[in-house]
């Protein structure tokens, strides 16, 4: 077997400043990587490097596509890092209004990516719209509603959908649960370990909770100042941290 | 006039120029949009300066210019474009489309079908069919590199969600020779089929946003639809009340205030031609 995702030696440096630092990894097919570190600590940068989103100064990233060939991202056209942005690859942004088009129905959000990649039929996008929908526990009278009218919640709920409509095989998620109440939150991670058990995702998680990376993710990767100092199986690195600043940041978290 | 106050067609050569060669690489690829420099035109953007620029580029001493607003000849922006062509070009003028050459339409493609020794040059205002959706246009101007046009099908899809059928009935978005989609201008969707497969050259001209764009004679061009919702052009219940035609496209004209109206042909010269006949 052939990880999903390679990452060697990746580094971004703004300027002088440093945005992340020879971080390495691999990521199994099926395998959920936790992103953890404080604000500032290089998650979103490093997201962003391996998701094609940003160009990173050094390293390389390699991913192994559905037909077993191993390619460079930075060796990929355009037209062939966004189409698999929009097939094989799903992306959630913490802010949900990003990854949405808000102008559009919730039907049509869903429905967007099954157009994209050449679907005709729209009996069969409206089918599997409220399919979706039902999955992410949003009601079916809901299709049709702008973005605008939906919480919070089913904005990012919604946003989960429209990704996981065309069955990818790997979704990058920043803060997924960022900004949303603790009872909300709960629901969303709970439906997202759902569908990331049910459809054997891989996902790469970026998030400064520990609940959340607890809940969804086999393994762990801590940064601090750009680097990764930390990386192990989440249970292992949450019940015996090593490194020091990772038990300052597993016994900072609020026992209640 | 003694003395021409105008260069032909009142641009100058340089400028047409310019123009032509937008027209050229246009023709060359069908349904790019090329940018051109625009120049101010003597009268207000939105009132057809693409178009007239276009046709000022093109038009020869030798040509029969006809000008349409609404498929109507004597409509102020189609009087006004004619005169300003009688006055700095001198060429001929008419109103019957089978005798022009040049023919510069504002939202009408004539009923009378076109000929190989025709040119239709059309006014634009929004050139960029994918901007109801993306509005930046680096955005948009990739999307058209890497021919990533599902997002069009999203607003047929709200359509239909909305109003049941594909409630869009003009500027009807197509795809050119398989290739680019585009804008055919604010003609009703009723026209479109006439795009396709057309013996006269097509050619788009926006002013404002500086955009020249072709379809070449005898070019597929093809409606965006679904499967299951099938392309279709608007159908009257009754025939044009003036001159009898069935198979025209129709303007709802209000008679009184106290809810009278008739239907009557939009193109003028095809519904005259129609009653000088009877």
């Amino acid at each position: 077997m052939t990880p999903l995702l390679s990452v060697t030696g990746v580094c971004k440096n703004y300027g002088a400043r440093v945005g992340c630092a020879d971080v390495s990894f691999d990521l199994w097919p099926g395998e959920v990587l936790a992103i953890v570190g404080e604000s500032g600590s290089g998650k979103t940068t490093l997201l962003k490097c391996i998701s094609g989103q940003m160009e990173a100064s050094s390293g390389s990233v390699y991913y192994t596509t559905r037909d077993d060939r191993r390619v460079a991202l930075d060796a990929m056209s355009e037209a062939e890092r966004r189409f698999l942005m929009r097939t094989d690859w799903g992306f959630v942004h913490q802010d949900a209004r990003e990854g949405l088009r808000m102008g559009v129905s919730a039907g049509a959000n869903v429905g967007e990516r099954l157009m994209a990649v050449g679907e005709r039929h729209y009996g069969r996008i409206r089918g599997a719209a409220l399919d979706w929908l039902a999955r992410v526990e949003i009601t079916g009278d809901r299709i049709d509603d702008s973005p605008w009218s939906y919480s919070g919640g089913m904005r990012q709920r919604l946003q989960i959908a429209r990704n996981l409509v065309t069955a990818p095989r790997l979704v990058f998620m920043d803060e997924p649960t960022g900004g949303l109440d603790v009872s909300v939150q709960a629901r969303l991670l709970d439906l997202l370990r759902g569908l990331v058990r049910k459809l054997g995702l891989a996902a790469v998680i970026v998030t400064h909770d520990l609940a959340v990376a607890r809940l969804l993710s086999t393994r762990m990767l801590v940064m601090q100042g750009g680097r990764a100092i930390e990386t192990g199986l989440t249970d292992q690195i949450l019940e015996d941290p090593q490194e020091p600043y990772t038990q300052l940041l597993v016994s900072s978290v609020l026992q209640v | 006039m003694t003395v021409p106050a105008y260069n032909f067609a009142y641009l100058n050569e340089q400028t047409k120029r310019m123009i032509r060669r937008a027209i050229l690489k246009a023709v060359a690829i069908p349904g790019y949009q090329v940018p051109f420099a625009s120049r101010e035109m003597p009268m207000p953007q939105g009132w057809g300066t693409g178009g007239v620029q276009v046709t000022a580029a093109i038009l020869t001493p030798e040509d029969t210019l006809k000008v349409i607003d609404q498929g109507a000849d004597d409509t102020t922006n189609a009087v006004s474009i004619r005169q300003f062509f009688v006055k700095t070009a001198g060429v001929a003028t008419t109103e019957a489309t089978t005798e022009a050459t040049v023919i510069q339409t504002r939202h009408r493609i004539p009923e009378t079908p076109l000929t190989e020794k025709q040119t239709l040059v059309f006014q634009v205002p929004i050139p960029e069919p994918l901007r109801f959706l993306e509005q930046r246009e680096t955005e948009t101007r990739k999307m058209h590199a890497l021919e990533e046009y599902g997002v069009m099908h999203v607003k047929l899809y709200e359509d239909i969600a909305r109003f049941g059928e594909i409630a869009t009935t003009y500027a009807y978005p197509a795809k050119v020779n398989g290739r680019y989609v585009f804008d055919p201008s604010p003609i009703p969707k009723f026209d479109n089929p006439k795009l396709d497969n057309c013996p006269a050259l097509q050619l788009f001209g926006a002013g404002r946003e500086k955009r020249i764009y072709a379809v070449p004679p005898y070019t597929a061009v093809k409606s965006l639809d679904f499967e299951d919702h099938p392309f279709s052009v608007q159908s009257w219940d009754k025939p044009c009340a003036i001159c009898g035609a069935s198979d025209c496209f129709l303007d709802e004209i209000v008679t009184d205030d106290k809810g009278g109206r008739m239907f009557v042909c939009s193109d003028t010269d095809h519904c005259g031609k129609r009653q000088r006949a009877a």
